[in-house]
């Protein structure tokens, strides 16, 4: 097992230094005087030659791409040439919001989901297990930043029932202000956690353990409430770790559509004001984080089950 | 996603029997009649459409659905009808070139990889997780910030985070392959790795990517529709579902028609492209059902 976690995050570090290099030579790669494209029309003498210095555009590339690499090990982003503020200190002020929304968007889909997923295992082939999988397939197809406008339009706009823009100040304020958001994000989860989790109780369900239980005369609520359901949400951790790439994104959009504060409204803001720094900052984020909750995920999944282990 | 050898289409009579399973499946007949829409008026756009989509009329902007104008009006007197149409023909011209770029080049890539020595595997992967480790709107979104918003950039975009997808598939496929009884008979009887893979594997390939590729269109309309709401993607004044959005979005209170009216086709047509995918994959192969 400590073979594995050594080698899994061996792996995550070993992607996630290509990662950072692609993106380091993707921007060197952009025709033109990497300066006067990070400046824009604002670029005057003195600010091209403070950032020169900065960037050490001076040097031979394999060496600035070194330091960079050097500075990100340090927690050091660059500098952001407009306000010359540092980077990661802007990504890591805006990053708690996106989290908040994300976590909040996955925890209510997740709940749902493997609630509706238990209840069509334990009733298959009924009504109901129909409906829940028509309700899945057609939640799946709803993309996040067009639920956001449409609950704005409706819930927000037209109805009033819930703030349209911001975050919020304050506890009870701020949980207002999640509420569409949230439903936006984690739509599409819920039918997909509903099904994953009633194929994999379907699965459970036929095992011997939960036999046993029956044997001994235990009631079927708690049989499937505890016994499987227990082993049947294991999938569900997987696939959140791996669709944290997924939730980003759907963040992203949710963001701007209710005008949010979030690593997505700060990429978007940076792209129009032409402030790469920033730019590449979220995003080598936002890419550290989706690594990492990858690995996790896998880490998870390699101590409950023995046999993943021997995948790497 | 392991075996899947059997069941591929290889003549007209097995595509046949594939859409003959499809319309049986409720959704799956239902899937097909909203791809067929979509496809069809996308087609025929140029002969649908009342009006010409990115004619102004000042006279007559910001107006209610009405018969002269059934979807309404925008802030530049366009009609949005004609502009629904002709945004599915956006939406498909970027969707089918990046899915089909990509699914090309991530089956080269992939057989390579599952047939090919174990060094080039290794790098290969460590290329797909690589891709793969980019939030995809965030790498859209650093790649638009580089090179600049246009479909082309669009395309792109969608066709490099989607090629893993599909390497990885192929690879896997090519991989339980490698070792069948008949690969092992046609390899010795001398034969030559160009034929193996292209004769014997890839039709035993293209079925299950066929199937991703159905199920992995609506991702890329929600992208392109996304990154146009933003600003990123298709330049104004071309008609596209997510420009519709963000002219609604910019004009919430005013037109609220102008976001129902570009927010419901992307809804179709996910629903649609998801409900054809997922028959598909039943019918092409039914082990894949596990998930459902």
């Amino acid at each position: 097992m400590v073979k594995y976690t050594i080698k899994r995050f061996g792996l995550a570090a070993l992607i996630l230094l290509v990662a950072v290099t692609t993106m380091f030579l993707m921007i060197r790669a952009v025709p033109g005087d990497p300066v006067s494209i990070m400046l824009g029309p604002r670029a005057t003498p003195e600010l091209k030659a403070i950032l020169t210095a900065q960037m050490a555009l001076d040097q031979p590339i394999w060496r600035q791409l070194l330091i960079y690499l050097g500075g990100l090990l340090r927690g050091d982003l660059g500098v952001d040439v407009f306000s010359q503020r540092s980077v990661s200190d802007i990504v890591f002020q805006q990053l708690p919001y996106t989290l908040e929304l994300i976590l909040v968007s996955i925890g209510w889909s997740a709940m749902l989901g493997i609630a509706m997923g238990a209840y069509a295992a334990a009733h298959p082939n009924t009504m109901i297990d129909r409906v829940t999988a028509a309700i899945s397939v057609s939640f799946i197809a709803a993309p996040a930043f067009v639920v956001a406008l449409l609950t704005l339009l409706v819930f927000a706009v037209k109805l009033q029932w819930f703030p349209a823009i911001g975050a919020g100040e304050g506890f009870a304020d701020r949980m207002s202000h999640l509420v569409l958001p949230s439903i936006a994000i984690g739509l599409s989860w819920v039918g997909y956690i509903a099904r994953l989790v009633r194929a994999s109780m379907l699965e459970v369900m036929g095992e011997s353990h939960i036999r046993t239980a029956r044997a001994f005369g235990l009631s079927e609520p708690r049989i499937v409430g505890i016994y499987a359901l227990r082993i049947a949400i294991l999938p569900v951790v997987t696939v959140i770790g791996v669709g944290m790439g997924f939730l980003l994104s759907s963040a992203v959009f949710t963001e701007i559509v209710f005008a949010r504060p979030g690593l997505g409204k700060l990429v978007i803001d940076s792209i129009t004001t032409r402030n790469y720094p920033v730019v590449m900052g979220s995003v080598l984020v936002s890419t550290a984080l989706f690594v990492i909750s990858t690995a996790l995920a896998d880490l998870i999944n390699a101590i409950l089950d023995p046999r993943a282990r021997a995948d790497l | 996603m392991t075996v899947a050898a059997t069941n591929t289409p290889k003549s007209q009579s097995e595509l046949g029997i594939i859409l003959k399973g499809v319309c049986k499946d409720p959704l799956g007949l239902m899937g097909l009649i909203i791809v067929g829409t979509i496809v069809i008026s996308a087609l025929l756009a140029t002969w649908i459409v009342p009006y010409d989509p990115i004619a102004m009329n000042i006279k007559d902007r910001m107006q209610g659905p009405s018969f002269a104008h059934l979807l309404g009006t925008d802030q530049l007197g366009r009609d949005t009808f004609s502009r629904v149409i002709m945004g599915g023909r956006v939406a498909l011209k970027v969707a089918l070139p990046a899915i089909f770029g990509a699914m090309a080049i991530g089956l080269t890539l992939g057989m390579i990889a599952g047939y090919g020595p174990k060094w080039l595997d290794n790098l290969l992967m460590l290329f797909f997780d690589t891709i793969r480790s980019f939030p995809t709107v965030m790498f859209a979104l650093a790649v638009v910030a580089l090179v600049g918003p246009s479909l082309q950039t669009v395309v792109i975009v969608v066709m490099a985070t989607s090629i893993p997808t599909y390497g990885r598939v192929a690879r896997t496929q090519t991989l339980t392959l490698r070792n069948s009884e008949f690969i092992l008979a046609e390899r010795s009887m001398g034969a030559k790795m160009s034929r193996i893979l292209g004769v014997h594997m890839l039709p035993n390939i293209i079925g299950v990517l066929a199937v991703l590729a159905a199920m992995d269109i609506p991702g890329v309309i929600a992208l392109e529709a996304g990154l146009s709401f933003l600003g990123l993607g298709v330049k104004p004044p071309t008609p596209s579902w997510g420009a519709l959005l963000k002219d609604g979005y910019a004009l919430i209170r005013q037109t609220p028609w102008l976001v129902i009216a570009g927010g419901l086709p992307i809804i179709l047509a996910t629903l649609g492209f998801t409900f054809l995918g997922e028959s598909l994959r039943d019918v092409v192969d039914p082990k894949l059902r596990k998930n459902r």
